[in-house]
């Protein structure tokens, strides 16, 4: 049997809806060559959108072109057993059709993403790294954490973990072209919608029911599909939607999915500040009101990610510059208490009982963090709120990224969850391909929701912990707090544990 | 008789249907969760004397009672839905190797003409068809057909299926023949099984494949299967079982060979409670899956 699809040519393809007044031009039924250009016919649907009394039809419509979006058609791209499946991607983002090209020496963007070594092998695997690795990222393989009493500090090598690195830290327009890029070379038969999803109609007729139909067969196989309309006025048929259009997702709002969640009484100041050398270092302090996080982002820049009262955030965010990186040095290292010298407290108790396991990094001295010349973006502020969508899977929708959980970004986490996702659902997609199931159907797709709920689940508690641990002063229980940290540091073995959960690698020991 | 002919493949087949990492063969369990599929009534009832029908009319009525809920997963079909993922890469491997088809291609079956026997609701058939095989679903009882049609329909891939209201030795007297011949959770049902595995020999190619699966009539299968379902959950009248009309897997590779097919690969289903999903297993003991290939003559 040979099929039309084998010889269809293989580009992302921008779909530009025709005007509305056409079909009434015509009083004839539908032409085939009436579409719009690059779409081919042909009987079998697998494999190649096709139209349907005009409307395209698709296997996947992925909702929201973002940085999880993105990672997931280049993961469905990418796999022999899902690479033919027809997607489309709705998102009106302009970076999608026409994103300017990013220069090496442009200022570094705000925002950044942490990105773990989970993250990092699913971009190899999908040919994106080696995008990324031709733009600004920076490699850590030291993380310093401290306490502004100064009494204990921790640092962790990537060495511990028996890691080259413990992450990366990545622009996040940098991750989308680099996703982008990717889904452009790839053999893959995608189209980019540039408008947004207004609504959405789901089947709910079952079988037994369409009993006496005389609708032709054409029309049933629609019913039985997931009918997007989309803002432009357009509409568009998928046995699948996945809903990656971020924390305010309108597709889950359609599915009627219903979340939990909270907000903090606090807030982050987010911007890009310069260091007279290169970094290599994650450091975080913990302060009084919350962290401040100086993350290194190549050459000599860094991100700071700084929690602070939602008063002080927007008093921070106006201030002059020459003020503002007063504050962040004093932040960093000059003010609230003494820089943990010595270890008095702790670590020297705990080293002896756990001398066996004690690794290099323990002897390692205390650093002080870069000092901060200037800033070279803007600020941004904006609350801490946790949120979690109760399911992730219905009859034909799926929830991936912001849509099914958004975290602060304190920890780095919230893209990598996102990832995390990507691998697990197009793994179970292409299950579902492999035993001939229909994509969209429920039971496939709770499978999906069973892998990621877990894992997600135990990241936001321990999010929520740290959050609650660290976001007030409880005054003589820092000397604990930072007892704690000198334990942890003496623990060779622990360590490696904390490092382990926090690169995405290793389930938390409540679930295994 | 040598049954048990483990595959080679069977741990990357577990990979495939995703539900390998926890096999507990003790957990299989599968009659009890599914009490109208496997029970013969009372007494064998009596065949129409001249025909060599497979039909038991007694069975058929069974089917055609719960016929429009072929399609609810949640209703008395369940075990055959959470089964298909497991069966289904069972087919994938096997057929695979034995057509030389690529195990990465979205639709390895493309090229092949597969008869569904006993289709019921077409919860196989459906699948086969989106794998690439051309398919047509055959079941002796006229409401499943109608059923398989109108769920097929919904799908543009799956309305490809050519449903007939007949039975196997219908079609051998067409002088029909196939790459593959499946017959899934249909043997039990049937009047004679080992004419009833005769007709699914003349329908298969010369060097085509034959799969039957089954329930075991082991004394495990026995427990699981009948107490189960009768004695302590109580969904079934007591006796409702008759035991004697399950197969063991020596008894199907013997009429299987009878019937000139070879059977080259048998793996059993394992049931997880804890999971609620079906693996492979080298565990024969209650549900099995057999792969033959008619031996050419
Ligand atoms: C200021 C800030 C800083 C952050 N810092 C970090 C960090 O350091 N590390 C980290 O890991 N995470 C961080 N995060 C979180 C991280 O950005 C998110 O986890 C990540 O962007 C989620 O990606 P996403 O693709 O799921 O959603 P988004 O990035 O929100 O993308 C959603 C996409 O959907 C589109 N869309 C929305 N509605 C519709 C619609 N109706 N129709 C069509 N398209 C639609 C949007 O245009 C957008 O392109 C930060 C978040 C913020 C806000
Ligand atoms: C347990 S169901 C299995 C359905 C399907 N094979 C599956 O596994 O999803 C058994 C089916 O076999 C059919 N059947 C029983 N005896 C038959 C016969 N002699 N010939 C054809 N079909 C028969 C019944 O009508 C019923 O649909």
């Amino acid at each position: 049997m040979s099929r039309l699809i084998a010889t269809r040519r293989l580009v992302s393809k921008i779909f530009i809806p025709r005007l509305a007044t056409r079909a009434f031009c015509t009083d004839a039924p539908e032409k085939l060559n009436d579409v719009p250009s690059g779409s081919h016919f042909n009987k079998e649907p697998e494999g190649d959108e096709h139209f349907m009394n005009d409307v395209p039809q698709h296997d996947i419509a992925i909702v929201g072109g973002g940085m999880v979006g993105m990672a997931l058609a280049c993961s469905l791209a990418s796999m022999p057993l899902t690479k033919h499946l027809s997607i489309a991607i709705i998102d009106s983002n302009p970076a999608l059709s026409n994103g300017p090209v990013i220069k090496k020496d442009d200022p570094p963007d705000p925002r950044v993403s942490t990105v773990t070594p989970s993250t990092i092998s699913l971009f190899k695997d999908i040919g994106a790294w080696e995008h990324v690795e031709q733009h600004r990222h920076a490699y850590f393989d030291k993380m310093q954490v401290w306490d502004y009493t100064g009494f204990g500090y921790t640092k962790y090598n990537a060495r511990d973990a028996d890691k080259d690195v413990l992450g990366c830290v990545v622009e996040n327009k940098v991750l989308h072209k680099s996703l982008l890029s990717c889904l452009q070379n790839k053999d893959f038969n995608s189209t980019i919608y540039p408008t947004r999803l207004s609504s959405l109609s789901l089947p709910t007729r079952s079988v037994s029911s369409a009993g006496a139909s005389v609708s032709s067969t054409s029309s049933k196989n629609l019913a039985n599909l997931a009918k997007l309309d989309l803002s432009d006025g357009t509409n568009l048929y998928a046995k699948l939607v996945v809903g990656a259009d971020g924390s305010k997702s309108r597709v889950r709002e359609l599915a009627g999915i219903k979340t939990t969640g909270w907000n903090y009484s606090q807030s982050a100041v987010i911007c890009t500040v310069e260091h007279p050398t290169e970094n290599f270092c994650a450091w975080q302090r913990f302060l009084p009101a919350g962290p401040i996080a100086l993350l290194p982002i190549g050459d000599n820049f860094s991100n700071i990610v700084w929690t602070m009262s939602p008063k002080d955030a927007s008093n921070h965010k106006i201030m002059n510059e020459v003020d503002f990186v007063k504050a962040v040095n004093h932040a960093l290292d000059s003010g609230y208490g003494p820089r943990p010298e010595s270890r008095v407290f702790g670590g020297d108790v705990l080293s002896s009982f756990f001398r066996p396991d004690v690794t290099s990094s323990v002897h390692e001295r205390f650093e002080p963090p870069p000092k901060v010349v200037r800033l070279v973006s803007d600020r941004m502020a904006f609350p801490l709120s946790l949120m979690h969508a109760n399911q992730y899977a219905s009859k034909r929708v799926v929830l991936i990224g912001d849509a099914a959980h958004t975290v602060h970004p304190l920890a780095g986490q919230g893209v990598n969850m996102g990832y995390g996702d990507v691998s697990s659902l197009s793994n179970v997609i292409a299950d579902g391909v492999a035993v001939g199931s229909d994509i969209g159907e429920v039971t496939l797709l709770k499978k999906y929701e069973a892998e990621r709920k877990t894992a997600n689940i135990a990241m936001m508690a321990v999010l929520d912990g740290f959050q609650k641990a660290y976001s007030v002063d409880f005054g003589p229980i820092n000397i604990l707090r930072a007892a704690a940290f000198n334990g942890a540091n003496v623990f060779a073995p622990l360590k490696r544990n904390i490092i382990s959960y926090a690169s995405g690698e290793r389930r938390l020991p409540f679930l295994s | 008789m040598s049954h048990r002919m483990f595959l080679r493949s069977l741990y990357r087949l577990q990979n495939l249907s995703r539900s390998s990492s926890n096999i507990n063969p003790k957990h299989a369990v599968f009659a009890a969760f599914q009490p109208l599929l496997h029970n013969r009534p009372y007494a064998n009832t009596p065949q129409p004397a001249a025909s060599a029908s497979s039909v038991n009319q007694t069975e058929l009525a069974k089917f055609a009672a719960i016929a429009d809920s072929w399609w609810d997963v949640e209703g008395p079909f369940k075990p055959l839905h959470i089964m298909n993922p497991t069966r289904l890469a069972f087919l994938r491997s096997t057929l695979c190797r034995h057509f030389g088809k690529d195990p990465f291609s979205a639709r390895p079956f493309e090229g092949l003409k597969v008869v569904d026997v006993g289709c019921g609701g077409g919860i196989l058939s459906e699948p086969l068809a989106r794998m690439g095989a051309s398919v047509i679903g055959i079941d002796a009882e006229e409401k499943n057909i109608k059923i398989a049609r109108l769920h097929a329909d919904l799908d543009p891939v799956a309305s490809s299926i050519e449903y007939r209201c007949t039975t196997a030795e219908n079609l051998v007297e067409e002088q029909m023949k196939f790459d593959a011949v499946i017959a899934s959770e249909v043997i039990e049902h049937v009047a004679d099984p080992a004419e009833f595995c005769k007709s699914l020999s003349a329908l298969t190619m010369s060097n085509g494949a034959t799969v039957i699966s089954t329930i075991n009539r082991s004394m495990r299968a026995y427990a699981t299967a009948i107490v189960a379902a009768e004695y302590i959950l109580h969904w079934l009248p007591k006796g409702t079982h008759q035991w004697s009309s399950f197969l063991t897997p020596e008894e199907l590779v013997l009429i299987l060979q009878r019937a000139s097919i070879s059977v080259e690969e048998m793996a059993g289903f394992a049931y997880d409670p804890l999971t609620g999903q079906w693996s492979l297993s080298d565990d024969i003991g209650v549900n099995f899956i057999a792969f033959g290939v008619k031996i050419s003559q």
